[in-house]
């Protein structure tokens, strides 16, 4: 067990956090993620689901603990360049990932910004597309896109940096039975990727992950 | 969704390297600041109309543009012929009008209706990406890039929370009356813009930053200098410059 925890690519320990004068979301918070492994994310409205993705990533910072990921430990905004290179977070609203005129462009950003020079940039921009059944897109404009699309092309976009852990916010929420089929064979077809994913829905959870841990109060256990 | 509508279309301007156009617009609007004398800056004027039909937009809109301007240059109309020390040609009660004053008026009137008319011939016939883009390729501070491109961006954010809390509050039966419930909902409606507009750009940021996004915009594809691009760029700068050589 002490050995397997020396491989935990996420350790959480002693995490304390509290948005602005409201009460501690966590408090002395404890979470490993090992390598290789898919699991889900379920727990009550408010729960810090969604806050626990933003601290793994940087964007919110804990008034207590100690985060180490991919071995190091993660403090200040520059720690967090590194992580967000290889761990891609896909928001819950599509709107507030897409933020470039077209689908090329947007895809494009993040590999551009990981100095991926323009062929293989173009390279993983097709192949991006072609995995997620989006050939054809590139010069769509991102805001006349449909709901669903809007939410394959963020899936794309942060697909496009290739991660090695993706942490999913919601992926199926609001789409139809045909888009989320569509997600998990495009999950499934990656048996090596590791992920973390936030849902309600169970069918989705049961068809992608193995296992899953609630999370209620601050505290998360396995199911 | 704020549309660039000019920036469509199949003119020579929308089809020239937006870094030209740029160096071309910036040229041009320089000399025309700078210079006084009436035959350069009717010729200027003149310029700046024949490129705006060259890159053949609706001229309703540029009209729409202009008036937007001039009711700027219309306070300066109001207040100089009144204020500027010259000879006096003709006096209103106790105010006076100056010839210099009408004179300075009319200057600036050319002045900025020029640079305007070929700022949207020149730079609206490309995209806010494009010219971004061009702005970089043309070592321009990454800093007044990004704030150009922000700007731009979060006009967007503003004007779309704006649409949509406008039609929340349609759709139960608002309708704007000269009463305290109108200016209470429209304070509101401001309110919550700005306060949603923040935030969701705060998400938008955030969401840049998860995708490595370090403060620098890397492009994606890369202008090619044509031949013809260098053609018309000499023209037209030959053109300015034959403008400040008029007598």
């Amino acid at each position: 067990m002490k050995e397997r925890e020396n491989e935990a690519v996420i350790k959480i320990a002693d995490l304390s956090f509290a948005y602005p004068s409201r009460d501690y979301v966590f408090k002395k918070f404890n979470f490993n993620f090992y390598k290789g492994e898919r699991i889900g994310l379920v727990g009550p409205n408010g729960s810090g689901k969604t806050t626990l993705f933003h601290l793994i990533m940087g964007l919110l910072n804990p008034s207590e603990g100690k985060i180490e990921i991919f071995r190091k430990e993660r403090k200040v905004e520059n720690d967090f360049v590194k992580v967000r290179e290889r761990i891609g977070l896909v928001f819950q609203d599509p709107d507030d990932q897409l933020f470039s005129p077209t689908v090329a462009e947007d895809i494009a950003f993040g590999p551009l910004n990981l100095r991926k020079n323009q062929q293989e940039t173009k390279k993983i921009l097709k192949e991006t597309l072609e995995i997620l059944g989006l050939s054809g897109f590139e010069d769509r404009i991102t805001y006349n896109l449909s709901y669903g699309e809007k939410r394959l092309v963020s899936l794309a976009t942060v697909w496009a940096m290739q991660p090695e852990i993706l942490l999913l916010d919601e992926p199926t929420i609001w789409l139809d039975e045909e888009t989320i089929e569509k997600i998990v064979q495009i999950l499934n077809s990656y048996p090596h990727l590791s992920y973390i994913i936030i849902s309600h829905d169970k069918k989705f959870l049961k068809e992608t992950t193995n296992c899953i841990y609630l999370m209620d109060n601050g505290k998360i256990k396995k199911k | 969704m704020i549309k660039e509508k000019f920036s469509e279309g199949d003119s020579i301007f929308h089809r020239l390297d937006p870094r030209v156009k740029i160096i071309i617009a910036l040229f041009f609007s320089v000399i025309v600041a700078v210079t006084d004398k009436y035959t350069s800056l009717s010729g200027g004027l003149f310029f700046a109309v024949g490129a705006v039909a060259v890159a053949r937009l609706r001229t309703k809109e540029i009209i729409s543009r202009l008036l937007v301007v001039n009711s700027f240059i219309f306070l300066l109309w109001l207040m100089l012929p009144f204020t500027f020390p010259g000879k006096n040609i003709y006096t209103l009660d106790s105010l006076s009008i100056s010839q210099e004053g009408i004179k300075y008026a009319l200057l600036i009137t050319i002045k900025s209706n020029s640079i305007i008319l070929a700022g949207i011939a020149l730079l609206s016939t490309s995209s806010i990406f494009n010219l971004v883009h061009a702005l970089r390729h043309l070592h321009f501070p990454d800093k007044l890039t990004q704030l150009f491109f922000f700007t731009y961006r979060y006009t967007q954010t503003i004007h779309s929370e704006y649409i949509r809390l406008n039609n929340a509050i349609k759709i139960r039966g608002f309708k704007a009356q000269t009463n305290f419930h109108t200016y209470r909902t429209y304070a509101y409606l401001v309110g919550m813009m700005l306060v949603r507009s923040y935030d969701r750009s705060k998400r938008v940021y955030n969401a840049m930053l998860c995708r490595g996004f370090k403060g620098k915009f890397w492009t994606l594809n890369h202008f090619v200098f044509k031949k013809s691009d260098l053609v018309t760029g000499t023209i037209m700068i030959s053109g300015i410059i034959g403008l400040v050589l008029l007598p």
